[in-house]
């Protein structure tokens, strides 16, 4: 459950940068996942350089964080500029292929960076549990899980601030409602346009450095699954709200840490084989084992994406939807 | 008769043409032979993408769906064949049964996957898609326990290979003093497959479904309004896409004799996906060029890159697997934001990409 909340403000963090961006311009960002993926590495990076400083571990991860955000804000503007802009008006097949050549070259200019192996961060915050019980069995929250959670509902209520009380944010609202209309109001369209992606990197940043410090590894090809996830929570919550962005990014966190562990136990082959026949000689042979077992975890975000796109293709929260292709 | 009629129209010329085509198309493996047995390898795997290019041509560029998990059809098709042709479940049926059931689980797969995604944007499909590449591996990986169906990440040995007339297309054949190669038959057998299936493309282009497909493309609304039955119609083209992959997948099997879940990552669907856009999307020529240059050049490259490399540094620096994904990656975007209709643009496609540049921008 803490670990499901966790993950799920990770998420959440993630799949804002994919409304945010398309709230304004309606297209998907392919390109998002290979930013936190950038963003992870960077941190990545600065930790292992400052790690035998002997500086303490928050001051070091503030820096690896310091150092992802404006990283990644270039890398999202450079990826507006080439794989959007030049394409706004055009068939929107266009900037979707765009963006996936972009994410392309950016995996693998990482691998060429980083290498192609999955590097290990360096274990710099020592890990303490607190309970939530007296028992030593008892469910348990980290000291890390409640950084993550803390620093994602920072990143959550300031982005709401930016959006709703600040100049910029009445002019990225005004461009998602009309753009030419927004245009015509003396609001620079391409500005705004390229500072939600420039937002959506760095909070994108903030959410690499966070997977990775969660996890303990990284890799050039973590971005795509970590898209992927983050964008069938944003799909989830109504995609283009970012209030949906942040409840279907913790339910799919939630969702996929407890899918893991309950769908393998109804499934544990034992189980099985008092209602359906044939389940018996593999229940003898490893009982322990299940139909589907926690193998499957990435399974679940894709289940849910195609559920939400049948039975609801607004989302939770969302108002409209385009059925055009 | 009297009319001026040019070069192109006079048939005698273009049987010709075909003719001296089909001449050096039949002396190739035998001139790449020359350099070495891995050229034709390199050629039928080249044919392989091909073939699988054509099949996301219908989806991507035909009916203007982007599909970005392709390959996944191609895994159905290659595991079907190797499930029923191999000492796996200790089943051996011949390849004519096995490649038409290939393309009907794939066409079942695809169908699977667009009834709930088609009505919605296009957008939804490629994401749905690109988790659906995904997941199907992730299944291909994890479906040994706790029965046996993939073999999981160790894959699956020694598939049949195909027998044809009474030849094993796994071993040599001599004919007198002329010893025919396993991998020159493959060849023929594959150039035999891509004419008919370029036969199929050619009449389906021009066909009731085709131009349905392009009307749809252009302008789904008033494709509605004519009459057009879009869902199917989309339909309809993901699952011919799919049941073509599935075809590759299934000749990909017979010829390497082993495959695991490795074969079919994201990165093989985007390799299709660029060599759609390289040679100009719904324009089936352009396909086939996109398709055999960017399964050549990284090869040729494999054989520059790295010794250049190694003279000028003393080792290997940049992997060439690394500069052959850059390469794709990078003919994506730069073809989309130069030459979106692609190197050989389809006439109709290029009208539009063209004009949607200049104009309607509410449509996108």
């Amino acid at each position: 459950m803490v670990n499901g909340l966790t993950l799920g403000c990770v998420y959440a963090v993630v799949a804002l940068g994919y409304t945010m961006v398309y709230g304004i311009v309606q297209l998907i960002n392919f390109a998002h996942g290979e930013v936190v993926m950038i963003g992870c590495m960077v941190a990545f990076s600065v930790i292992v350089a400052l790690a035998p400083t002997g500086l303490p571990p928050f001051v070091i991860v503030g820096a690896g964080i310091a150092a992802a955000v404006p990283a990644c804000m270039a890398v999202g503007f450079a990826v507006e500029r080439i794989a959007y802009r030049p394409l706004r008006n055009a068939p929107r097949l266009a900037p979707l292929i765009t963006a996936i050549g972009v994410s392309i070259v950016l995996q693998h200019l990482a691998l060429l960076v980083w290498s192609r192996n999955i590097i290990a961060f360096p274990q710099i915050i020592e890990l303490k549990l607190f309970h939530f019980g007296s028992s030593e069995t008892s469910a348990a929250i980290s000291n890390i899980q409640i950084a993550i959670i803390a620093t994602s509902v920072a990143m959550m209520a300031g982005l709401l601030l930016l959006v709703y009380r600040t100049r910029l944010g009445i002019a990225m609202r005004a461009t998602s409602q009309n753009p030419q209309v927004a245009g015509l109001m003396g609001i620079d369209v391409n500005r705004v346009i390229s500072a939600t992606f420039v937002i959506g990197a760095s909070l994108g940043a903030v959410a690499g450095a966070m997977v990775g410090t969660y996890y303990g590894i990284a890799h050039y090809q973590m971005g795509f699954l970590l898209g992927l996830k983050a964008f069938s929570a944003a799909v989830l919550g109504g995609i283009g709200n970012l209030a949906g962005a942040v409840l279907g990014g913790i339910l799919m966190g939630l969702i996929e840490a407890l899918g893991a562990g309950y769908v393998g136990d109804f499934t544990n082959v034992c189980l099985l084989d008092r209602f359906l026949p044939g389940f018996s000689a593999v229940c003898e042979a490893s009982p322990e084992s299940s139909l589907f077992g926690s193998n499957y975890k990435d399974v679940y975000a894709f289940i849910v994406l195609i559920l939400v796109l049948v039975f609801r293709p607004s989302g939770l929260l969302g108002e409209r939807v385009g059925d055009r292709a | 008769m009297g009319t001026p009629s040019t070069l192109r129209d006079d048939p005698r010329l273009k049987w010709a043409g075909l003719a001296l085509i089909a001449i050096a198309l039949i002396a190739l493996p035998f001139v790449l032979a020359m350099a070495g047995t891995a050229w034709v390898r390199i050629t039928n795997l080249a044919i392989l993408f091909v073939l699988l290019s054509l099949g996301l041509n219908i989806v991507v560029g035909f009916a203007g769906l982007l599909d970005l998990g392709y390959i996944a059809f191609y895994a159905v098709g290659a595991y079907v064949y190797a499930l029923l042709a191999s000492p796996h479940f200790g089943l051996h049926l011949p390849w004519w049964a096995i490649l038409p059931i290939g393309a009907a689980v794939a066409c079942l797969f695809g169908v699977l996957l667009g009834t709930p995604t088609l009505k919605l944007r296009g957008d939804y499909l490629a994401i749905v898609t690109l988790g659906f590449g995904e997941i199907i591996r992730i299944f291909l990986n994890n479906l040994s326990e706790p029965f046996n169906l993939t073999n999981g990440p160790k894959g699956i040995a020694t598939i049949d290979p195909i027998r044809f007339l009474g030849l094993d297309f796994s071993s040599a054949t001599r004919i007198g003093e002329f010893a025919l190669s396993g991998t020159i038959k493959y060849y023929f057998f594959l150039l035999a497959v891509l004419v008919v299936v370029i036969v199929v493309n050619l009449r389906l282009q021009d066909s009731r479904i085709g131009r349905a497909w392009e009307a749809i493309r252009e302008d789904e609304m008033a494709a509605r309004s004519m009459g057009i039955n879009t869902t199917r119609m989309k339909l309809l083209a993901f699952a011919m896409g799919a049941s073509f992959g599935g075809i590759a997948g299934g000749m990909f099997s017979a010829i390497q004799g082993f495959i695991s879940p490795e074969s079919f990552v994201l990165n093989e669907s985007v390799m299709v996906l660029a060599m759609v856009v390289l040679g100009g999307m719904g324009n089936i020529w352009g396909v086939v060029l996109g398709a055999v240059l960017l399964s050549f050049v990284p090869e040729i490259l494999r054989y520059t890159v790295e010794p250049v490399q190694r003279m000028l540094f003393g080792r290997s620096l940049i992997d060439p697997e690394v500069i052959r994904m850059l390469l794709f990656g990078l003919a994506m975007v730069v073809m989309m934001l130069f030459r979106p209709a692609g190197i050989l643009p389809s006439a109709v496609r290029k009208r539009e990409l063209a004009t949607g540049r200049e104009g309607d921008g509410d449509d996108a």
